[in-house]
């Protein structure tokens, strides 16, 4: 009989993970044993790290995307489609395109992080960047008005290029970076464009005519302690102004202002949000975790809810940022523990919550971390050889994607 | 043991940190003036982050249970 491995989302995590299989499993492929579907709604693998580079004019939003039929090995099959609904207890899929019943003996879970689309300026009338995520999420009591007209985010691709516009001809005035959604994707991505923007306005001899404020939703300015203890005087010497315990309540496009739900009033000139995410709905109708977030074991990798499921990289929820390297890593773990499941063997391998990041700390400095669920995180000292190589790597990324680096 | 009467619980056992803490923001954030919202946390970074938290943002901090494995926090919002 032929085991059926489906993967559902085409990103870092499920590409990576596919063409692994494709190469630990070539023996059952060529044999019949075994049949590998991934299923992506677009025919691109978007490299979303790019587009952080984006409204400083550094890279194009093309740079980030190539098509997956490139990039997955042809042992693979590649659907293009979107599932529609997961029913974990007969083992069967349903997607829009398709009249057929996709059936599974593994699944994994690899759908990624979505954002809100009716706080996203753009999203909700070209609605382009939710290709990736689920339907249009009605659900949310926390839409925080204003969000729409008043705020840009270099977290979607049409965000990304609006930012662009407003950026290259920002010269003067507040610009406001606030993160209002967490978890969110790239948990350094913030820091980094206020570093990186801080450097871009310096070197155009413009800083002094423009404040940069950062703003974050806990007493720190970022999630993991270690990393928040070294931003901090980074912040305070290139003077960013910080606001903690910043939690967006409201926005009054028209005023340019921003309210936190603990009563501080900014004004701005130009606004940058980090929006809410969430996952995608199927997840919850499955009953497999809440916000579109599977219930993971945090090693195993494997869903708590159903048997035979697998989620990796945002899509499942471990507590480890939402981070290209995390499912790059987890890719490989699952990899190996299906192709032990297919032999029969007992499944080994787990995941230590390994988590590598380059944080860009100017327009040509970065610095770098790595860590895990036992050691927590000590930045390097930033460099330009640190910024280089975040660089190479973005571009290297496209071996990663193929599973070959 | 709290009489405490609670309007809706967060169960943010199993999370990292910052994880219980935005998630008591997210559900006071669409919760009514005069609500009380229980936050389970089993992290120890909570007894610091909740009560500051809720110092900061003006809504009250009205108990706080310890239990062996985790702490139960009563917040009622402003």
């Amino acid at each position: 009989m032929t085991e059926h491995v489906v993967i559902v989302g085409g990103g870092t995590g499920g590409t990576v993970l596919a063409n692994d299989l494709a190469d630990r499993l070539e023996p059952e492929l060529d044999a019949g044993d075994v049949r590998i579907t991934l299923i992506n709604d677009d025919p691109d693998h978007v490299y979303k790290p790019v587009w952080l580079y984006v409204p400083f004019g550094q890279r194009e939003l093309d740079d980030g995307r190539r098509s997956l039929e490139d990039l997955v090995d042809d042992a693979v099959d590649l659907r293009i489609d979107r599932i529609s609904e997961i029913d974990t207890e007969s083992q069967q899929l349903e997607s829009m395109e398709g009249s057929d019943v996709i059936e599974y003996d593994y699944l994994v879970l690899a759908t990624g992080s979505t954002l809100e689309p009716d706080q996203i300026p753009g999203l909700t009338e070209g609605g382009h960047d939710r290709r990736r995520g689920g339907r249009a999420r009605a659900r949310r009591t926390d839409q925080i008005p204003g969000l729409t007209e008043g705020g840009h985010d270099y977290y979607s691709e049409s965000g990304a290029t609006d930012l662009r516009e407003e950026l290259l001809e920002f010269t003067e005035g507040d610009l406001v970076l606030s993160v209002i959604g967490t978890p969110h994707m790239c948990p350094a991505a913030p820091l980094e464009f206020v570093f990186m923007a801080d450097d871009w306005f310096r070197e155009r001899g413009l800083r002094d005519d423009v404040d940069i404020t950062y703003t974050y939703p806990i007493q720190r300015v970022h999630g993991n302690p270690h990393i928040a203890e070294w931003a901090r005087p980074i912040m305070e010497e290139r003077d960013i102004g910080v606001e903690t315990f910043f939690n967006a309540e409201e926005i009054d496009a028209e005023a340019e202002t921003i309210t936190s739900m603990e009563g501080t009033e900014l004004d701005y000139d130009l606004l940058v949000t980090i929006p809410p995410h969430g996952g995608v709905d199927l997840i919850e109708e499955a009953g497999l975790g809440d916000d579109g977030w599977v219930d993971v074991d945090k090693h195993t990798l494997e869903a708590k809810a159903a048997e035979n499921v697998y989620a990796l990289g945002d899509t499942a929820d471990t507590g480890v940022p939402n981070a290209g390297s995390v499912a790059h890593y987890q890719a490989g773990v699952v990899g190996q523990r299906l192709a032990s499941e297919i032999r029969d063997r007992p499944a080994t391998a787990t995941y230590d919550g390994k988590t590598l990041c380059f944080i860009e700390t100017g327009m040509d400095a970065a610095s770098f971390v790595e860590f895990d669920y036992e050691n927590p995180p000590s930045p390097a000292s930033p460099s330009e050889k640190l910024h280089w190589s975040k660089l190479a790597y973005n571009e290297s990324y496209w071996l990663t994607a193929r599973g070959l680096l | 043991m709290t009489d405490i009467e609670s309007d809706d619980t967060v169960d943010a056992r199993g999370a990292a940190c910052p994880g219980p803490l935005m998630d008591l923001i997210g559900k006071i954030r669409s919760a009514e003036s005069g609500d009380v919202i229980r936050l389970l946390s089993d992290n120890d970074q909570s007894l610091t982050d909740v009560p500051k938290w809720a110092e900061e943002a003006g809504n009250e901090l009205l108990a706080v249970e310890e239990f062996d494995d985790h702490n139960a926090f009563y917040v009622e919002k402003a």
